[in-house]
């Protein structure tokens, strides 16, 4: 089974909840989705729980937005398999508050 | 020397105003949680140094912090790193879900919605066990913790109380007010807006309306079981029969635990409003803070006025050395007055303009704690010893 490690980059308001810098990397076995990056942060970081999915149905957070590569993924299935530039680190799995302006 | 500390939780984190006795000169501690909206924070009678506070964003939903040192330091309980890849945590702080399947409630334009956890309104940390607390929430319910908040479970048969007619109030469909009898562990009363007040006898197990003598001229029966938009419920925990209510528009009454309600507004400049409080030592003693209408969210005539009966409400007397009389445009929300225990009673609210402000003479005389904060949505005071 492979084993990957994927750096992630979370808003403000993550970063203090959780006391942590801009961006992380987290490991993780199995393929490389959207639900597997969220289920290793939410496992690294128990206190994001509830902030980025809902508790119950796993959807997205409605004000959240997912992107990868300069592409907005936020509205793709949560087991489609990420960019390879995700694989490799070249790239981050960014989590954004929508709206931000204002 | 008996010293006070003054949670109060606004819209961009939370701020702890600490005095002694005096309550003249005040240390000023915050922003905690910068940036967040603290809806709410609480102490435990029990325990003062433990706190709870709800912290919650549009962005991000609801986070529960609890503190063990007064203060100091919070955690989110059961929030913590866990000590190894793929272990569970213990607990879920920030989960609330509802029981069972939960259904529809009215929304504004009266078509069926469909039940929605959006936040905790207000913490009421149990006067005898500092592990249990009750979080009232959007969409309205009560929920209860036996482990300080690390894991929530729901009081249902609240909502079996003709949930599906409540329709939200203007601020949304919260509950947000919870008095524990501190003689009779069984019964609570609890507020929601707009669906009225409710009251258990049980522990919660079983509910009712309790909203008779209520006239609320909005909804298409003034006198109906369920519907009213109450804003706010005190009692003076000698007396716990005796309850006070800030009505939609009126000042109300009960002296029977619910079971018939009487105006006391009597000579208000208006009866709109949002907070009330009782005296800390004297039972028949009220506090409220009179909102021009419902259309012009701010205090009456530009002055900000604080009014007390001292006969148990219908005679009210204006409160104004130190309050801006002119000029003056801010609102005072319903979880943002609260009362200190000490030998004459201090009286706290903050504004929507991000004053708080203090009475430290059972409200003969104000003077502002800090001027500048943000929009403050909660304000609770802790008596020290």
């Amino acid at each position: 089974m492979n084993r990957h490690a994927i750096r992630v980059v979370l808003p403000y308001h993550l970063q203090t909840l959780a006391k942590i810098g801009s961006e992380v990397v987290v490991e993780f076995d199995g393929p490389a989705t959207t639900e597997s990056v969220l289920d290793a942060v939410e496992s690294s970081y128990p206190m994001l729980r509830g902030t980025i999915r809902d508790y119950v149905t796993k959807k997205r957070r409605p004000l959240l937005r997912f992107f990868a590569c300069g592409k907005d993924i936020s509205h793709e299935q949560p087991d489609t398999l990420l960019p390879d530039a995700l694989l490799s680190r070249n790239e981050p799995f960014i989590i954004w508050g929508a709206v931000a302006g204002g | 020397m008996s010293s006070v500390r003054v949670l109060v939780g606004t819209a961009k984190g939370a701020f702890i105003l600490t005095s002694d006795g005096k309550r003249e000169k005040w240390e000023i501690e915050g922003p905690l949680f910068a940036g967040w909206t603290i809806y709410h924070m609480k102490g435990s009678p029990v325990d003062p140094d433990r706190i709870y506070a709800s912290q919650c964003s549009d962005w991000f939903g609801q986070v529960l912090q609890r503190s063990s040192d007064g203060g100091k330091t919070w955690q989110q309980p059961g929030g913590e790193a866990v000590p190894e890849m793929g272990a569970m945590p213990t607990g879920a702080s920030n989960k609330f879900v509802y029981d069972g399947d939960a259904g529809t409630h009215m929304w504004f334009d009266g078509t069926p919605h469909p039940w929605e956890f959006k936040r905790v309104w207000h913490l009421e940390p149990s006067p005898t066990d500092s592990e249990i607390v009750y979080a009232g929430v959007e969409d309205a319910a009560i929920f209860r913790s036996d482990d300080g908040a690390m894991t929530w479970k729901e009081l249902p048969a609240l909502r079996s109380q003709r949930g599906s007619e409540w329709q939200p109030g203007a601020g949304g469909l919260g509950l947000h007010t919870i008095l524990l009898d501190p003689t009779n562990p069984l019964r609570i009363y609890v507020a929601i807006s707009a669906a009225g007040a409710f009251r258990t006898d049980d522990g919660g197990t079983t509910w009712k309306p309790i909203n008779r003598g209520l006239k609320s001229k909005y909804i298409p029966d003034p006198d109906a079981e369920i519907g009213h938009c109450v804003h706010r419920l005190a009692l003076h925990p000698s007396r716990p029969d005796v309850v006070f209510m800030q009505l939609h528009w009126n000042v109300m009454r009960t002296d029977n635990a619910g079971e018939l309600w009487t105006n006391i507004s009597g000579n208000l400049p208006t009866d709109f409003g949002f907070p009330i409080e009782v005296h800390a030592h004297e039972p028949e003693t009220i506090y409220v803070v009179p909102i021009k209408s419902d259309s012009e969210h701010f205090v009456h005539e530009g002055k900000l006025r604080v009014f007390r009966s001292r006969t148990g409400g219908t005679e009210w007397e204006a409160l104004t050395k130190g309050l801006p009389q002119r000029d003056c445009y801010v609102n005072i929300l319903r979880d943002a007055m609260a009362t200190d225990s000490l030998d004459r009673c201090g009286i706290y609210f903050g504004t929507t303009g991000g004053q708080v402000y203090v009475s430290p003479d059972d409200g003969d005389n104000w003077s502002v704690i800090v001027h500048d904060l943000p929009r403050v949505l909660s304000v609770e005071v802790q008596t020290l010893p």
